[in-house]
């Protein structure tokens, strides 16, 4: 049995109530930091964990935590970020509706460290059964002494409150997350000088944290964050949750080790099962959607032929000529039938669409590269238009205001890269394409690219 | 007609409001934005959005800007039932094209439309943090998991029957 540190409770019947998760150990990390720790104890324990943030960039959280502007004289605040929007994942919500408990928990240790006494929970809105979830968890530990004034009769004290958010993928960037808090639209802020550390909410220091980040401090505390650098492989310490998508025969949450071999993690019947229907794999997109894709002779084994492992650093071999990024976990897998181009269509389509509007490079390049990327998909496609595309990604990349930007340029660069057979196909056979479903009729597949399981 | 909320809804926006700091309480927009939603039949109309504008005493235009920016919020009349059907990518993997055809063709109308009998308004939505039990669509408080063609269908029905 592999090391699970989020979920090795996840199924204990009734583990969602406060009384279960109490019997389990539940707010044991509180009592031991509350009562021996200081908060720069924590912040340095959760460093030596090496634990490096969930949401996607793989920051290093305790080094974040130190950022925070202490001597502001203003209230300092954590926010957490359950916006859970990057298409593909879906982890984040396996632990708010199963196990809300571990997050609060781990939002009371955050809080202490950073000397915040109020925490805002933001979460995307159409999670509407998991508000109630949520405010009763956060009941039950408020009359249990864990919530609200003087905890545990240490003198501090919190009260977390929870947020919707109205529909809007780029309110998962954290500073367009703090806008949107602030009751306006979620338009990025420009860093510098709004680095929420020292700007952030009502322009007060501000730490911003993904739930599965925070779900895990419990464990740094209870075990020590030595012990927890132990689990994993160099810099990628822990467990991460996985989101499984696509063409598998197991979708869903999986906690793995650091430095599973990606091979296994698609294949064993432990994780996702290997390719449904018994056919065989084209690519993955490992990180979400706005990490470069990979054919599957790349996702399995690096350049140099050495297998590919889930760590920050394995799947980043290669940069991004043959390499991807761990992200957020949401690994979208695609069979031999799948369409590069029909999928790139609808992300870039969602890019699109979701893009604030704020920088011109993002919101007419956004634009652009859909119209191109409809255009080849639907037969209409000019011989032109792939270099038109790349030109248009490599235009928008590093010049906007937020990251979103690079999310829509990566993974039209990376398709060209590495799948300019399927969009020479459109182009070269415009009549085929018209049927939708293409590639399950005949499936285009360059020897290299597939792999036999 | 002015909207006004229920004695017990204008509780619940007073704490609402609570949760944040003093003079912060624009804060509040989106979650009563949510709120004035459920109460005046699924969508927004201006009436609506200036009378959650006196509630938080900030002007009209601070609540146009943000009721149009976020697309949870229906700034048209929509039928009982809203299906938001996820059409991002890992859904259409899964078949979220055939799924949506499939209602357009059920339904008689297309994205975005409700059905003649005021029943059904179909909108597309994106990503709903389900793509591992796709292809999905959110009714009203719940998500419906796992689609197929084949059980639309009965899922209309149900759906019909209840409202
Ligand atoms: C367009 C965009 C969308 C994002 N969406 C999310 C999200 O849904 N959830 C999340 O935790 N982080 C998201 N992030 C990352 C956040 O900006 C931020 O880095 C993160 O919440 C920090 O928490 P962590 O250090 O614990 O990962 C997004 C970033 C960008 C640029
Ligand atoms: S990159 Fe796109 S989403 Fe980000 S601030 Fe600019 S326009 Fe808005
Ligand atoms: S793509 Fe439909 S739920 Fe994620």
């Amino acid at each position: 049995m592999r090391r699970q540190v989020l979920l090795k409770d996840i199924n204990v019947p009734g583990i969602l109530s406060y009384d279960v998760y109490r019997r389990e150990g539940g707010y044991s990390a509180v009592e031991k930091a509350l009562r021996d720790m200081t908060p720069e104890q924590i912040t340095e324990e959760v460093k030596l964990s090496g634990l490096r943030g969930r949401g996607g960039a793989g920051f290093p959280t305790g080094l974040k935590w130190t950022f925070i502007d202490r001597k502001s004289g203003k209230p300092v605040y954590l926010v957490c970020n359950a916006d859970e929007s990057e298409p593909g994942t879906f982890k984040d919500r396996y632990l708010l509706e199963h196990i809300p408990h571990l997050l609060i928990e781990g939002m009371i240790l955050a809080s202490y460290a950073i000397g915040a006494n109020t925490a805002y929970i933001y979460m995307r809105g159409e999670f509407r059964w998991i508000f109630p979830i949520l405010e009763r968890a956060i009941a039950e530990a408020r009359s249990a002494g864990f919530l609200g004034e003087n905890i545990l009769g240490s003198g501090y004290s919190l009260e977390i409150y929870v947020h919707p958010g109205g529909g809007a993928y780029i309110c998962g960037e954290e500073t367009a997350l703090l806008e949107s808090l602030e009751g306006k639209r979620g338009n990025p802020r420009l860093k510098p000088p709004y680095f929420p550390a020292v700007m952030g909410l009502y322009n007060c220091p501000t730490l911003v944290n993904n739930v599965e980040t925070l779900a895990t401090v419990p464990a740094i505390v209870t075990m020590g964050g030595a012990e927890y650098a132990r689990i994993g492989v160099g810099k990628s310490t822990g467990t991460k949750l996985i989101s499984a998508s696509g063409h598998i025969n197991k979708p869903g949450v999986y906690e793995i080790e650091m430095g599973l071999p990606v091979e296994e993690f698609i294949y064993s019947d432990e994780y996702c099962g290997g390719i449904w229907k018994g056919r065989k794999l084209k690519a993955v997109v490992a990180g979400g959607s706005s990490v470069p894709i990979l054919p599957a002779d790349l996702i399995l084994k690096t350049a140099k032929g050495e297998p590919r492992l889930m760590t920050y650093e394995s799947l980043a071999d290669g940069g991004f000529q043959t390499g991807t990024m761990l992200g957020s976990g949401g690994f979208i897998v695609m069979d031999e039938t799948t369409c590069i181009v029909r999928n790139l269509w609808n992300f870039t389509r969602f890019y699109h669409h979701e893009s604030c509007g704020q920088c011109s490079p993002c919101r007419e390049g956004t634009g652009w590269m859909e119209k191109v990327l409809h255009r080849i998909e639907h037969g209409e496609g000019r011989p032109h238009d792939i270099d038109l595309l790349d030109d248009v990604a490599k235009k928008i990349e590093g010049k906007t205001i937020c990251p979103l930007g690079d999310a829509a340029a990566w993974p039209v660069s990376s398709a060209i890269r590495h799948f300019r057979e399927d969009f020479e196909y459109h182009i070269k056979y415009p009549e085929k394409v018209k049927n939708p479903k293409h590639f399950e009729v005949e499936p285009l597949t360059p020897s290299r690219q597939l792999a036999t399981a | 007609m002015i909207n006004t909320f229920s004695p017990a809804t204008l509780a619940l926006v007073k704490r609402i409001i609570a949760r944040y700091p003093e003079g912060k309480q624009k804060s509040a927009l989106l979650p009563v934005l949510h709120l004035a939603q459920a109460e005046f039949g699924g969508w927004l109309s201006t009436e609506t959005m200036d009378y959650v504008a006196s509630l938080l005493d900030i002007q009209p235009i601070e609540v146009y800007e943000v009721a149009t920016f976020y697309t949870m919020f229906n700034l048209k009349p929509v039928g009982k039932c809203v299906l938001e059907v996820c059409r991002t990518g890992p859904c259409m993997l899964r078949g979220s094209d055939d799924i949506i055809k499939h209602l357009e063709k059920k339904l008689n109308i297309r994205d975005g439309e409700t059905s003649a009998d005021g029943m059904f308004t179909l909108k597309t939505v994106e990503c709903l943090a389900s793509c591992g039990t796709a292809p999905v669509m959110q009714v009203g408080e719940h998500y419906i998991e796992n689609l197929s063609c084949e059980s639309l269908d009965g899922i209309l029905d149900q759906i019909r029957s209840e409202h």
